[in-house]
């Protein structure tokens, strides 16, 4: 086996992440396959640390899991208040600047 | 591993790729299909322990193990919370606002996956060098060499990103009161002066024999009353119904009786009077 496939599986990862992104609309949920998203990329920088041979591409999925936590700490949060003000965490109900 | 350029893995790596990636993209389809947020969240934690063990087997050992404490123990956690919070109403409408909006989705995931799959295949990556030679003086002493001259400054920067999402965090969910709080007897007055319901609500579980509170308290006509029971209880749809309980008791003990005597139903108005509570 060539690490080449952690590359296709980072990519289905991704791909099944951004489709959930599309599909789902409970807030939380659509959260959830951002996070997919970026453990898929995480996997692909890895698996290129590996076949370059340097740590560059770890150090990259390093930076990406702790922006990763930032970004999960302020988008809860987020997702917190909005479920307060609307009471759903539904993103269609997220509509008051639609025309 | 040590070689300049390989051009195969072990066959136990192949292996372990293969069992553990059945594993992960199932559980990625169920964080995307499942209707309720913690099955959901669940089957992404299972995702990203999958992950980790790729990470590992990738000579990544610092980030299979910062996977598996941030990841699935502290952000996954993060989420089973909010859950938590947010959850009463958490399950998805299956409503669709956009007309055929979900199969254009779905048909718009499957481009893009071709697309970089293809792209993936296209790009000439038969051989690869692996990680021995740059793991040999210990992943976790490389990996530090390199963040604090290489990348100093992004890591700076990261603690700057760090504080702000925390400060953010706390001014988004702290909430400032901007009235006094009203006073019990002012709540009373209200109440009052509105007269919808005067008393305060009835108990849950008044029934002879049940007492727990998911369970309505019955009516003097024997139907539950939905005051009795918390509004989060009756939007998860956990509320019991027991008021058919005591007359289907009812019913059972006649039959044994009946049972027991050799009577066949021959009358039947003990029968019809308790159907007729029911109603």
């Amino acid at each position: 086996m060539n690490p080449v496939n952690y590359l296709y599986l980072a990519a289905l990862l991704f791909t099944i992440g951004a489709t959930g992104v599309l599909i789902r609309r409970n807030a939380i949920v659509v959260f959830m396959c951002v996070e997919l998203m970026l453990n898929a990329c995480n996997l692909a920088f890895v698996a290129f640390s590996r076949m370059h041979g340097n740590l560059d591409g770890q150090v990259i999925a390093f930076f990406t899991m702790v922006v990763a936590a930032a970004e999960v700490v302020v988008g809860l949060a987020i997702i917190v208040s909005l479920f307060r003000s609307r009471h759903s965490a539904s993103v269609d109900d997220a509509s008051l600047m639609k025309l | 591993m040590s070689g300049l350029a390989a051009y195969s893995t072990s066959g136990g790596e192949a292996f372990q790729f293969w069992v553990l990636g059945t594993v992960a993209v199932i559980g990625a389809l169920c964080t995307v299909f499942m209707r309720r947020a913690v099955h959901s969240a669940l089957c992404l934690a299972g995702t990203m322990i999958v992950l980790a063990v790729f990470y590992l087997a990738n000579g990544a050992y610092f980030l299979g193990v910062v996977q598996i404490v941030v990841y699935t123990g502290a952000i996954m956690m993060l989420f089973l919370f909010v859950v938590m919070l947010v959850g009463v109403t958490a399950a998805d409408s299956l409503k669709e606002t956009i007309k055929g909006q979900r199969w254009l989705a779905l048909l718009c995931g499957l481009g893009f996956g071709i697309l970089l799959i293809g792209g993936i295949g296209n790009a000439s990556l038969s051989e690869f060098s692996g990680i021995g030679e740059a793991n040999a003086g210990g992943n976790v002493q490389g990996l530090a060499a390199r963040l604090f001259t290489t990348y100093v400054f992004a890591f700076e920067i990261t603690g700057a990103l760090l504080i702000t999402a925390a400060v953010g965090a706390m001014v988004l969910t702290h909430r400032e009161r901007t009235e006094r709080a009203r006073t019990q007897r002012e709540l009373a007055e209200q109440r009052v002066r509105e007269g919808t319901y005067l008393p305060p609500l009835p108990a849950p579980g008044v029934y002879a024999r049940h007492n727990a509170v998911d369970i309505a308290g019955l009516l003097p006509d024997g139907t539950p009353s939905d005051l009795t029971v918390s509004k989060t209880l009756r939007d998860r749809g956990q509320v019991r119904d027991v008021s058919q309980e005591a007359i289907n008791d009812l019913r059972a003990m006649e039959q044994r009786a009946e049972e027991r005597l050799e009577r066949k139903a021959i009358d039947p108005p003990t029968f019809k009077r308790a159907e007729e509570a029911s109603k």
